[in-house]
């Protein structure tokens, strides 16, 4: 017998394995890691004995480019390209950092923009997640029907700004345009068309019987447990935890709208299961079109940028601005020297901080669950990876 | 040679060949070139898509006829480390199986591949030969997804023979024959003669359950657990490429036209016309039977887009505490029925 067969077979974290056990490998070119994760998988037969998830393969030194930029609007850009698929929240998200490190307040009609293209947002980036997480527990019907919608949406930030993933639209101080003519029409039209599209969406997928069976009881985070790992967004809410950044620590306008934030209440399994943080997303979409609605209704004319220099020289200094992105909190560090670069830009990425849990819950299910509670994370490895 | 030839000519040999060919070039791939262009099209349809639109004219009907020629083009893959001859065979095993269970089917009241007494038997038995090959494909490969997918493969068609045997066996007890053509004669004359509609509800439970338990042995969806696309890449067939691959697909789409043209022949009259003799006759048997086995892989492609995918324990759990359990409970019925 070759002498490498004799040799112990260890995993990545050094454990070595006992003899039933075998390591697969899933990912980085896997079609349910939603991007390019890797998750080394120890199992024994279909059970699955341990998880080591291995990121960094879409790293792409965002913090770092941010402080060679000669200009602070020009991180913008790049915080677009970090969850690409909520691109208009980390526009925000980074604009109220460096806003703040500023000490400037935007016009009305910036802030409702804003909200409207938030909530937007974070309808389309619910689409995918629940899109895919259908595509993840072998549905492919649901997964088009959302895109159909998605691309409604997509319509309109192509209309406003004219880009469709990566916007670049919400900039400090301000917007890059004003929202077009016939914007407001459209968006109450896109409301009106997309509320019963919520029901088809649960009709065809929330409560089919199998997808509660591959979905409840399955991946269970305590709430405890979401809190200790710093959790945030659907996966917390998930769990039960009532805590929604733009109810808990207000930024914008939010606290003018009337709307909750959802929490899972393990309806048809446990609370804090995959169906829950599935859920959470779907009511999260019909509080957003709450939202939208009342903001369309009540936007006031008015400027659309903040008198500020064109290129900003903060006061030195440091801000941790967070806000809620589709995936839980976004916060921006960003510290200033004085001059017109950021001498540092820290994001602190939902995504990343939600996918330490995901191990925790993965051990003692089999593969297909694994599937399953990676999908319900909502990862995207753009963000994870920075 | 004289004498090989001679043989083969005093014996049949070859018309023997070429009947057997005859459900091969008239109509297994023919109908396997429609019925992937048409799951290609019902799927869009059900998605708000259109589906392949430009090759061949006419709302893409030549799609698979131009994804055949690009099939046939392909580099022949064989992975460095795969067992070559047994990766080399596996296609052919598991199309030779599922290909070969057209041989007893009756296609009307005049075309039977081979009259064989024990035919609905020799169906389920050489059906099973399609396992062998999907193992060996994912073992040969000598990829741990691929003999996940095979491993999953085989405890699943092994564990939904099952009920499926159980379920046809209920009407074999009624009709008292396990020869096709003879099945199918009985249920002659209107509809109410079918076999479904016998011994009222135990039949067309055991129907049901032949459904259910065919969907499986098929691995289509909720139960395509060996090829699960998100969780296994493809299964067994990962390693596959070119032709090789397509034998696969051929295999996968000549077995669902299988079952549901045993299902029709066994429960639901075969080429015999719902309506007495409205439409009968040997030719339009063909028809018949040909239009009750496609309704069923439509209803197939129907379920596998609009469902999502069982897990493996779930699977396990459907076929030996639901469906084996209710086979059982029909065939004690129907026997009961049938000594009263």
């Amino acid at each position: 017998m070759p002498a490498t067969l004799l040799e112990q077979v260890k995993t990545s974290t050094g454990r070595a394995l006992r003899s039933e056990e075998m390591i697969i490998n899933m990912g980085p070119q896997h079609p349910s890691t939603h991007g390019v994760l890797r998750l080394e998988l120890v199992v024994d037969g279909e059970i699955v004995v341990d998880v080591i998830p291995h990121i960094g393969y879409l790293h792409r030194c965002f913090e770092k480019h941010s402080e060679a930029m000669t200009n602070y609007q020009q991180v913008i850009p790049y915080c677009d390209r970090m969850d690409y698929l909520a691109s208009m929240n980390m526009d925000w998200a980074y604009a109220l950092a460096v806003e703040k490190l500023l000490a400037i307040k935007v016009p009305d009609r910036v802030e409702y923009i804003r909200v409207i293209m938030g909530e937007l947002q974070r309808i389309a980036s619910h689409l995918i997640a629940l899109g895919t997480y259908g595509l993840d527990v072998g549905a492919f019907t649901p997964f088009l029907f959302m895109f159909r919608d998605r691309e409604r949406i997509l319509d309109l930030f192509e209309m406003t700004c004219g880009a469709r993933l990566l916007y670049n639209y919400i900039w400090v101080g301000g917007l890059s345009h004003d929202i077009p003519p016939g914007f407001i029409d459209k968006a109450k039209a896109f409301c009106k068309y997309f509320r019963p599209n919520i029901k088809e969406c649960n009709d065809l997928l929330t409560y089919n019987e199998i997808f509660i069976k591959r979905t409840a009881n399955v991946g269970i985070l305590p709430k405890d447990v979401a809190i200790d790992y710093a959790c945030s967004g659907p996966m917390l809410r998930g769990s039960g935890v009532d805590f929604d950044l733009r109810r808990d620590d207000p930024y914008s306008i939010y606290d003018k709208f009337d709307w909750k934030p959802q929490i899972g209440t393990g309806e048809v399994g446990t609370v804090g299961d995959c169906w829950d943080r599935y859920m959470v997303r779907v009511r999260e979409m019909e509080q957003s079109l709450n939202i939208i609605e009342q903001a369309l209704d009540m936007i006031p004319e008015g400027e659309i940028a903040s008198a500020i220099p064109k290129r900003i020289r903060p006061n030195p200094g440091e801000v941790y601005v967070r806000s809620e992105s589709p995936r839980g909190e976004i916060g921006f560090y960003v510290v200033s020297d004085g001059s017109g670069t950021p001498y540092r830009v820290k994001a602190r990425a939902p995504a990343f901080v939600n996918l330490a849990v995901a191990p925790e819950i993965c051990r003692g299910y089999m593969i297909a669950d694994v599937v399953a509670i990676v999908g319900s994370v909502d990862i995207v490895l753009g963000e994870v990876d920075r | 040679m004289e004498h090989l030839i001679r043989y083969i000519i005093d014996n049949d040999i070859l018309v023997y060949a070429v009947m057997a060919l005859i459900p091969l070039f008239l109509w297994v791939l023919p109908y396997a070139l429609f019925a992937v262009w048409m799951e290609r099209k019902v799927s869009a349809h059900m998605q708000d898509r259109l589906g392949p639109m430009r090759v061949g004219g006419w709302h893409g009907w030549a799609q698979t006829l131009a994804d055949i020629l690009k099939l046939i083009q392909k580099e022949d893959i064989v992975p460095t480390a795969a067992d070559k001859k047994l990766h080399m065979l596996a296609p052919f095993v598991v199309f030779i199986g599922s290909y070969a269970a057209f041989a007893t089917i009756p296609f009307s009241s005049a075309y039977i591949g081979s009259n064989l007494n024990l035919g609905l038997f020799y169906i389920i038995a050489v059906s099973s030969l399609v396992v062998v090959g999907i193992l060996m494909a994912g073992w040969s490969s000598n990829n741990k997804w691929s003999l996940f997918g095979a491993m999953r493969s085989a405890a699943q068609i092994v564990s939904y023979e099952i009920p499926t045997v159980l379920a046809l066996l209920a009407v074999v007890m009624i009709a008292g024959t396990l020869n096709l053509q003879d099945i199918n004669t009985m249920q002659g004359g209107w509809f109410w003669n079918w076999f479904i509609f016998k011994k009222f509800p135990f039949i067309f439970i055991a129907f049901g359950i032949y459904f259910v338990a065919s969907l499986a042995e098929t691995n289509r969806t909720p139960f395509d657990i060996p090829e699960a696309e998100s969780e296994l890449v493809a299964g067994y067939h990962t390693e596959y490429s070119g032709m090789k691959f397509a034998l696969f697909f051929l295999a996968e789409y000549a077995n669902m036209f299988a079952v549901s043209a045993i299902g029709s022949t066994v429960f639901l009259g075969g080429w015999n016309s719902p309506f007495g003799n409205f439409l009968g006759g040997p030719i339009w048997g063909v028809f018949w039977f040909l239009s009750k086995g496609m309704f069923f892989v439509f209803v197939q492609m129907w379920l596998r887009w609009t469902l999502p995918r069982m897990r493996v324990d779930q699977l396990m759990y459907i076929s030996w505490k639901v469906l084996t359990p209710w086979a059982f409970v029909c065939v004690l019925a129907v026997g009961a029925w049938m000594m009263m």
